[in-house]
This record gives C-alpha cells, sequence and structure tokens, in this order.
C-alpha cells in the first residue's frame, strides 16, 4: 500500500537496525547500564510493540515508555465530572472512541451508556458539531482531549459553531500539554533518561522550538519522530548517534509532516481559544503546572465546565499504583506490584494500563514480558 | 392446500401482526412460506418432522447449532441481515465437517418495519439457503413496540449431519500443523464500520459472507484428518487462533506478511488504528491441517470459489504457555491476545 509499505520495509529496517547496533557499540558508559530512550508519545508506543521493534534493538538500549497517552493520564475525577454531565437531562456526550472505557471513580462512559445516558462515538469534533446541528432540542457536549495534536481541531470547532450562532453545543475541555510534563520528569531525582524520542504529531503543531530547553538546559538529545518503524528506527539511530558524538540537539526525523516553526494557522486557532490552567492533574503523576488549557472568558458560553458548573472533583490514584515510577522509567511495567494480577487490561486499576498505548496494556497485551519464554 | 393463498397488504409492520389473529397469518403465509416454499413448512404444524432413516444415511451424528443476529445497518454492500443469518448458522454447522440440512428461522420484528424491506431480506433468507443447500423448515414470528427493537432480529438454529470418521475440534491441533485461511481476512467488519457511514471514507468495501459447507467438504475429500475448523466471526481470526491455542495446549505462530488483507481494509486500519486479524468475518474459516496434507489442501481449497486467496499463514508450535505470536515483516515478534470488549478506534 502506498504511503505505508514504503515505511515499512524490512530491508532497510534491518540495515538501520546495523546501524544502531554499531554505534551502540562506540558507546563506552553503556558498559556499566544500558542506554534509556525514553519515547514521549502512545502512538510510539503502540507502534514499538506492534511491530516487535524493543526485541529487535541492541540490549543496551532499554525503551522507557513515555506519559504521551492522553487517554492513560486522564485523571479518575474528570472521568467522574465527564458521566455526571452525560447524566443531566436532553445531554448527548460525545467522545473519541478510545475515552469510553476509561474508568471513573465508579464509572466509565460506556457504562453511562448502557444506563441510560446518550453518549456517541466521533471520529471528529466537527461530528458532535454536526449532531448538535441536527438535534437543536439537545444540548451537545464535545469531550475535548489529547495533547496540542487534537487541540486545534477542537478549537476550529468551536470559532465554527461560534460563527454559525450555534447555542446548544459545548466544550468539556480536558486538553493537556507535554511541554510541562516531560519538565516534570526531567526534573524528578530518580531520572535516569539519556535521550527522547520526540512526539510526532503535537510537533506538526508547535514546531521545534519548544523542546530546545531539554537539549539546552538539560543536555539531552531529542529526535522528533514519525509512527512507522522505520522511522522510529531512523530515530533511534539519530539519537544513538548524537550521544556517541557526547551532542544534546533538538533533531526533526518526521521532516515529512512536521514544519520546524510548526503550524501557525492552528497555533493561532488554539491561541484565540484556550488559555494555560495554573495547573492540571495527570494520572500517575499527580499535578503539574501549566499543563493543562482551559476556555477563555470570551467563549465561556461554550464552556461546558461552566455551563453544568462542575466542580473538579478530586479522586486519588489508587496508592498501590506505580505509574509514576513506570513513567520515569524507574520501574519496568512488570515490576508493579499490581502488574497483571489486580490490573489488567479488563479491569486497569492505574493509568497506563487503560488504553492500548498505555505502557502496560501494551506490555500486557502484546505479551512483551513473555514473548521469549511463549514459545 | 385448495384455501387461496393469504396476502400482506400492510406496508408496515404493526403490533396485529404479532398478535396470532388474522394480520399474522397474513404475514406468515404470504411473506415466509410464501418465500421459503417447501413441503415441511406449508403443513403449518408447529414443529418440522424429519425421517430419522434418511439423516442416518449420511453419518453418525447429528451438529445442532443456534445464532442471533442484530446488524446494524439491516442491509449493506454485498448482503443484508438475511443472508448473513443463513450463512452464519450453516458455517457454525459446517466447520464441525457436518453437512448442513435443516435452519430455523425466529423473528423479532420491530413496530413500523418497512415490509419492502422485511420481503428483501426475506428473500435474501431463501436464496442463500437455496445456494447453501438447506431447507428453511420452522419458524416463529414476534412484534415488539417501536424503540424496543431495531428493525429486525433474526435467530437461525440448524442441524447438519457429521459423516462417518470425522473428527474436528479446536483442541485437536497438534505441533507442526499448518494454519490455513480460505482468504482475505477482515470484509465483513470493514464494511459494517463503513456502512455505517460514520467515517465517510470514499470506498468500495463488500461483505464476505458466504457459505462454507461445501468448501469444507473439499477440505475434507483431500484430508479427512484435518484437525481443527472454525469460521471466523465475531472476534476475528486472531480469537479463533487464541482459542485453538488454550484448547489444543498449544502455540501458534503466524507469519504476517503471509496475512492476506485487502489494501482497502488495510487502509480502514491504519486510519483507525485498529487490526484485520479482530475484524468480523462472515465467510472465512481458519483450519489446522496436518503439516504433510497442508499444500494438498490448500491447492483443492484455491480451485474452489470459497478459497480462491486461501494461504497458509502460520503453524502450531509446542509450547507450555498456548500463546498465538506474529512475527513482524521485520522479524519482531509479539503476542496476540484475545480482545477486551470491542475494539475502539484510538484518539491520535
Amino acid at each position: 500500500m502506498k504511503f505505508v509499505d514504503e515505511f515499512r520495509d524490512p530491508q532497510m529496517a534491518r540495515r538501520v537496525l546495523e546501524r544502531i547496533h554499531a554505534v551502540v557499540e562506540e558507546i563506552p558508559a553503556t558498559a556499566q547500564r544500558p542506554l534509556q530512550i525514553m519515547e514521549v508519545c502512545g502512538g510510539h508506543t503502540h507502534s514499538i510493540f506492534r511491530y516487535g521493534l524493543e526485541e529487535l534493538l541492541p540490549d543496551k538500549i532499554e525503551m522507557v515508555h513515555g506519559p504521551g497517552c492522553p487517554v492513560c493520564v486522564l485523571p479518575m475525577g474528570r472521568v467522574d465530572d465527564c458521566v455526571a454531565i452525560a447524566e443531566q437531562p436532553d445531554v448527548i456526550f460525545t467522545t473519541f472512541g478510545d475515552a469510553m472505557r476509561v474508568p471513573g471513580s465508579k464509572k466509565s462512559l460506556q457504562q453511562a451508556n448502557s444506563d441510560g445516558c446518550d453518549v456517541r462515538m466521533v471520529y471528529s469534533p466537527m461530528d458532535a458539531l454536526d449532531i448538535a446541528r441536527k438535534n437543536p432540542h439537545k444540548n451537545v457536549v464535545f469531550f475535548g482531549l489529547g495533547f496540542e495534536t487534537t487541540m486545534p481541531s477542537t478549537a476550529l470547532t468551536l470559532l465554527q459553531a461560534d460563527r454559525e450562532g450555534i447555542t446548544n453545543f459545548s466544550l468539556f475541555c480536558n486538553h493537556i500539554t507535554i511541554i510541562p510534563t516531560i519538565k516534570a520528569i526531567l526534573d524528578s531525582p530518580d531520572m535516569v533518561i539519556d535521550g527522547f524520542l520526540g512526539p510526532g504529531h503535537v510537533s506538526m503543531v508547535i514546531g521545534k522550538a519548544p523542546y530546545e530547553f531539554i537539549a539546552s538546559h538539560y543536555k539531552r538529545p531529542l529526535v522528533i519522530a514519525g509512527f512507522e518503524p522505520l522511522d522510529i528506527l531512523q530515530s533511534m539511530l539519530m539519537v544513538v548517534e548524537q550521544i556517541r558524538d557526547g551532542k544534546a540537539l533538538v533533531e526533526n526525523q518526521y521532516k515529512r509532516i512536521v514544519p520546524e516553526q510548526g503550524n501557525n494557522n492552528a497555533l493561532k486557532a488554539v491561541g484565540e481559544v484556550f488559555e494555560l490552567r495554573e495547573f492540571f492533574e495527570w494520572r500517575g503523576l499527580g499535578s503539574i503546572d501549566h499543563s493543562g488549557v482551559r476556555i477563555r472568558e470570551k467563549y465561556a458560553r461554550f464552556d461546558a465546565e461552566r455551563l453544568f458548573a462542575v466542580e473538579p472533583a478530586h479522586v486519588a490514584d489508587p496508592k498501590a499504583c506505580q505509574c509514576g515510577e513506570v513513567l520515569k522509567g524507574v520501574l519496568k511495567p512488570w515490576e508493579c506490584k499490581l502488574f497483571g494480577e489486580q490490573c489488567n487490561p479488563e479491569t486497569p486499576i492505574g493509568a497506563l494500563m487503560v488504553s492500548t498505548e498505555g505502557a502496560c496494556s501494551a506490555y500486557y497485551s502484546y505479551g512483551k514480558i513473555d514473548v521469549k519464554q511463549a514459545v | 392446500m385448495n384455501k387461496p393463498k393469504r396476502t400482506l397488504r400492510a406496508k408496515t409492520i404493526t403490533m396485529a401482526h404479532g398478535a396470532g389473529g388474522k394480520a399474522m397469518r397474513d404475514l406468515i403465509e404470504d411473506v415466509f412460506v410464501g418465500t421459503f416454499a417447501n413441503p415441511d413448512l406449508e403443513q403449518l404444524e408447529d414443529q418440522a418432522r424429519f425421517e430419522l432413516a434418511e439423516l442416518m444415511q449420511s453419518g453418525a451424528q447429528l451438529a445442532f447449532t443456534t445464532d442471533s443476529y442484530v446488524v446494524d445497518p439491516v442491509e449493506f454492500p454485498g448482503g443484508d441481515i438475511g443472508s448473513l443469518a443463513v450463512n452464519g448458522t450453516v458455517n457454525d454447522i459446517a466447520v464441525s465437517g457436518a453437512i448442513p440440512k435443516y435452519l430455523s428461522c425466529g423473528m423479532i420484528l420491530e413496530e413500523g418495519l418497512d415490509v419492502k424491506l422485511l420481503r428483501r431480506v426475506v428473500a435474501s433468507m431463501k436464496a442463500a439457503a437455496d445456494k447453501a443447500g438447506v431447507t428453511i423448515v420452522t419458524g416463529d414470528t414476534k412484534v415488539v413496540p417501536k424503540g424496543k427493537g431495531d428493525k429486525i432480529f433474526i435467530n437461525t438454529s440448524g442441524i447438519g449431519v457429521i459423516p462417518e470418521g470425522v473428527d474436528i475440534s479446536a483442541s485437536n491441533c497438534r505441533a507442526g500443523d499448518r494454519i490455513i485461511v480460505n482468504g482475505l481476512i477482515g470484509d465483513h467488519g470493514a464494511a459494517i464500520l463503513n456502512a455505517r457511514g460514520d467515517l465517510a471514507l470514499d470506498v468500495t468495501l463488500e461483505t464476505d459472507c458466504q457459505a462454507l459447507n461445501d468448501l469444507v467438504q473439499t477440505m475434507l475429500k483431500v484430508c479427512p484428518d484435518v484437525h481443527a475448523i472454525r469460521d471466523a466471526s465475531r472476534g476475528g481470526v486472531a480469537t479463533v487462533l487464541c482459542e485453538f491455542a488454550e484448547s489444543s495446549a498449544v502455540s501458534i505462530r503466524l507469519q504476517e506478511e503471509q496475512i492476506p488483507v485487502r489494501d482497502t481494509v488495510r487502509g480502514v486500519c491504519e486510519i483507525l488504528g485498529l487490526d484485520a486479524l479482530y475484524f468480523a468475518n462472515e465467510g472465512k474459516l481458519v483450519a489446522a491441517v496436518p503439516a504433510d496434507k497442508a499444500e494438498a489442501v490448500l491447492e483443492a481449497m484455491r480451485n474452489h470459489p470459497a478459497g480462491k486467496d486461501s494461504a497458509i499463514i502460520g503453524e502450531v508450535i509446542e509450547s507450555n504457555y498456548n500463546r498465538v505470536l506474529v512475527k513482524t515483516h521485520f522479524g519482531g515478534e509479539r503476542i496476540l491476545d484475545m480482545l477486551v470488549g470491542e475494539q475502539l478506534p484510538r484518539i491520535c
């Protein structure tokens, strides 16, 4: 298939892998401990498992699966808020598919739907706006979720609703921003990460500049990476070459999608509609300053948080959960006390077991830990 | 019968059509008995009756199965709920090696249903039954108030006869067996997803809905000792293989590049982050065949209209872990597990 198979060419992959192996051999520090490379983005985690890339990499590279799965890091309290809104009379609650199953403290949106709420899966916020046009006597709420990747489409939908004078559409804004979270991980005292595969689709919107501090201040290389297996391998090669050469630069492997400056129109729409919150709570990581956005006062009439007077309920993560340690690379998913037993994809307890992009769920479903024992 | 045939004149189904009176007789005699047209049904008894001696001529064991069909939309490219209800149950019988003989047809109709749509569905059932060589010999109809159902629900049960000496079971897979599928996987799941219209994709995707009984008999002629066969409907090929591994206490290794998937289906999966191995099929079987017969079975399957894209996609291996492994294009390996809940499109 065109534009897909080119990026999955096994011959090419073998050549890139040979070079990665050769470069890693030239890095003396790996004799003491393996290099820890974090892929920030859940999409990367998914590809790494889907294509079985991790076992093809040298043993001296350990992947740390980062916090970039927006569904996973959604706190339980916010899911409770979603359910509370969906339970209001005359509400049609719309959401992306994989948020349906995220457990709240009492129920998920999927369960709310079974209990009689009108919860609908959409593929784009524009679909939600369309539902609002077709159901003028219902209040249609869209569950805005995700990083800078999905923020512009939500912002543009809201601006479109404003232009059309639609009064029965609102947004429950849970958009988050990745940079403060990477910084929080880098500032954490037990941090051991040597380099990063940077988010691809977030960078398509924000460009390269916002990551510069990682290279200049924290002296870690970051390569913005695409999502196909060859993208990931090439980005990995670029990271280890930097480490070998003692460099710390922000590089862009995903040039076919990511412009260095980002997408100005998208950023403008985001800036028009949203402003930073003082802090936002992440499942598994706790509260992080300036890591979420809310709707500006000017568009308050579209803000479900204001319209439904949502009081953000704080629901603590279960105490035994070690998602935070896994996210920072301190623990491997299977080293968590709950992994596989109490916490599994059917009954997820921790954030990372929730979506297929979550590290623990990927380990569990793709059986990474016992793939060698299984034969 | 000498009485003039009753005619259903109503344009939509009302509660009266399920009330046991004349309206119901009109519906049953015109739409069902009239279309399915066979002597067993025309008796209008409360049950169908078979000569045991006749059944015993074709084999020693009966196979009996039931399945309910609730698909939305009712009609979709390449098929409808009617052809699905016949082929689905025929296939559940056929994969035991049995020759399907008789089906029942239970219908739950929603008040307000367009009678023209019902006639199309029933005609489609008749066509599918004729093609598969089975007879619909008994039935039942209920009508539920508007909003309490979704147009048409169908339940079909089926009876078939298993020929002497055939022993096909999910627990019979042995190390070395080759895993064969009879063609491109995931068409039905992708077609239904697309037919719901939410994706607005500009592609043609048709269901693969077809009866597999003749194909299975063809396979058995070449190799009477086929170890396991299941039709890969809900949960897809992945689920069947997980069931094989668990029931037979073996592992299975698939070669990803050998798995036949249509480009348009791959495209749908790429866009939504889904996996065709979990997509439903309605005319695909997965078989475990002894290694020395695998090539011969494959060739016979490819020469059959229901199996022209058949492929060997993997093999059964000895293991204590009872897992399904997928060797990826690069030589990496991952585990294919049972699906948790339903597949949901990914956010980004």
